[in-house]
């Protein structure tokens, strides 16, 4: 292993130490708990939103929280391993059908819901370990059968 | 003035201090770097030690500079360099320099040699704006324009700022912070970038335009290795 691999280990060992972030991805609910430092005092904040992208990997690790407050659309990006992240709550879980919402950035109200997920969460879930990222690849759905819809010729 | 250090860039991660701000670093490995010999008023007319890093092959090393390293009893270095310094700041030949060298938050100035970016158009060297993209513009949208007046200079000033070769030059970053540093792997983590490409050389020395903290020791931090095996094998190729 390299010296800036174990570097990163290193610190990614002390933050997942402290707290392990449950497994979630894009279109989930989530409610990330930030610390927030004001004058002295440190408290702790909650953002709600739904989890639109998850970038990066290792130690550089993020996800992007997406919300709407008082009308006005809000992104937040929060690094996986920041000390600022004091845990993360799934909400709920959302059905989606690709790695990055960014199409939610345009749509408001009605449109921009998201289906919740009926089926339980990947079974990996139940192991509470690091979260690994990018999750497994679900299996890829049947083929089609046929040629599409045939048409009818007069 | 105490003594540099000769490291290796390694490459740049992210670290998050106390407060839970990240901060970019480039991280600096020191591999053997020891005082290879010494520059004195009396032979050279000024003061200086010469440090070597690294690890060159005895094959690889020439006859003349393994009599210079076994003066020294040390093994071959794959880069040497001088770094001035006070009378009183002179390190015995053959200590090595441990990465404590550098107390954490004080600043140093760090020479590497940029990376080359080969024959390069003013825009990109010299930032120039080039030219417009549109309204009959005739294959100069990258070029640099007018060099110089009429008749009267009759020619182009020296220094006039053209394309050229870019890179590949010694350049010096000042006031960069030391993050950590970890004397047993000898890594020495700085904020910010660092001139040069990964495994590239790097010269550390302190900061000119800022005060050295008293933390700092001087005239420096180092190991004394004495009658090591190896540094009598290096001798030996004499």
């Amino acid at each position: 292993m390299n010296i800036i691999e174990e570097l990163d280990k290193e610190q990614m060992e002390v933050v997942s130490a402290k707290r392990v972030l449950p497994e979630f991805g894009p279109g989930d609910t989530v409610r990330v708990n930030v610390r927030v430092t004001e004058g002295t005092r440190t408290r702790v904040q909650a953002y709600e939103g739904v989890c639109i992208a998850r970038n990066g990997g290792g130690l550089n690790q993020s996800f992007t929280v997406r919300k709407i407050s008082y009308g006005e659309g809000v992104e937040r990006v929060f690094p996986v391993y920041s000390p600022m992240v004091e845990g993360v709550e799934v909400v709920r879980r959302g059905k989606v059908r690709r790695a990055k919402l960014y199409y939610l950035r345009d749509l408001r109200g009605k449109s921009a819901r998201i289906v919740e997920a009926t089926t339980p969460a990947p079974a990996s879930s139940t192991t509470p370990s690091a979260p690994t990222w990018p999750p497994p690849r679900r299996t890829p759905p049947p083929p089609r059968r046929g040629q599409g819809r045939r048409r009818r010729v007069i | 003035m105490r003594s540099g250090v000769i490291a290796q860039k390694v490459g740049m991660t992210r670290i998050y201090n106390d407060a839970g701000e990240h901060v970019p670093v480039t991280v600096l490995k020191l591999e053997n770097c020891q005082v290879v010999a010494h520059r004195t008023v009396d032979k050279n007319g000024y003061t200086a030690i010469q440090l070597g890093a690294g690890l060159a092959k005895v094959k690889n090393t020439s006859k003349a500079m393994r009599g210079h390293f076994a003066v020294a009893n040390v093994e071959p270095k794959r880069e040497l360099a001088e770094f001035r310094v006070t009378p009183d700041n002179l390190i015995e030949v053959g200590a090595e320099l441990t990465a404590d060298h550098f107390v954490v938050g004080q600043f140093v100035d760090v020479t590497g040699t940029s990376i080359g970016k080969g024959f390069a158009g003013v825009m990109k060297r010299h930032n120039f704006g080039g030219g417009r993209a549109t309204h009959g513009n005739s294959v100069s949208h990258r070029s640099h324009g007018s060099t110089g007046q009429r008749q009267d200079p009759g020619k182009v000033f020296k220094n006039k700022k053209m394309a050229g070769h870019m890179g590949d030059e010694r350049v010096t970053t000042q006031n960069l912070k030391i993050v950590r540093t970890d004397i047993d792997r000898g890594l020495i983590l700085v904020e910010g970038a660092v001139p040069g490409s990964k495994g590239g050389w790097i010269l550390v020395r302190d900061a000119v335009k800022k005060k050295l903290p008293d933390a700092a020791p001087v005239p420096g931090s180092f190991r004394t290795t004495s009658a090591q095996p190896e540094t009598a094998h290096a001798g030996e190729g004499e």
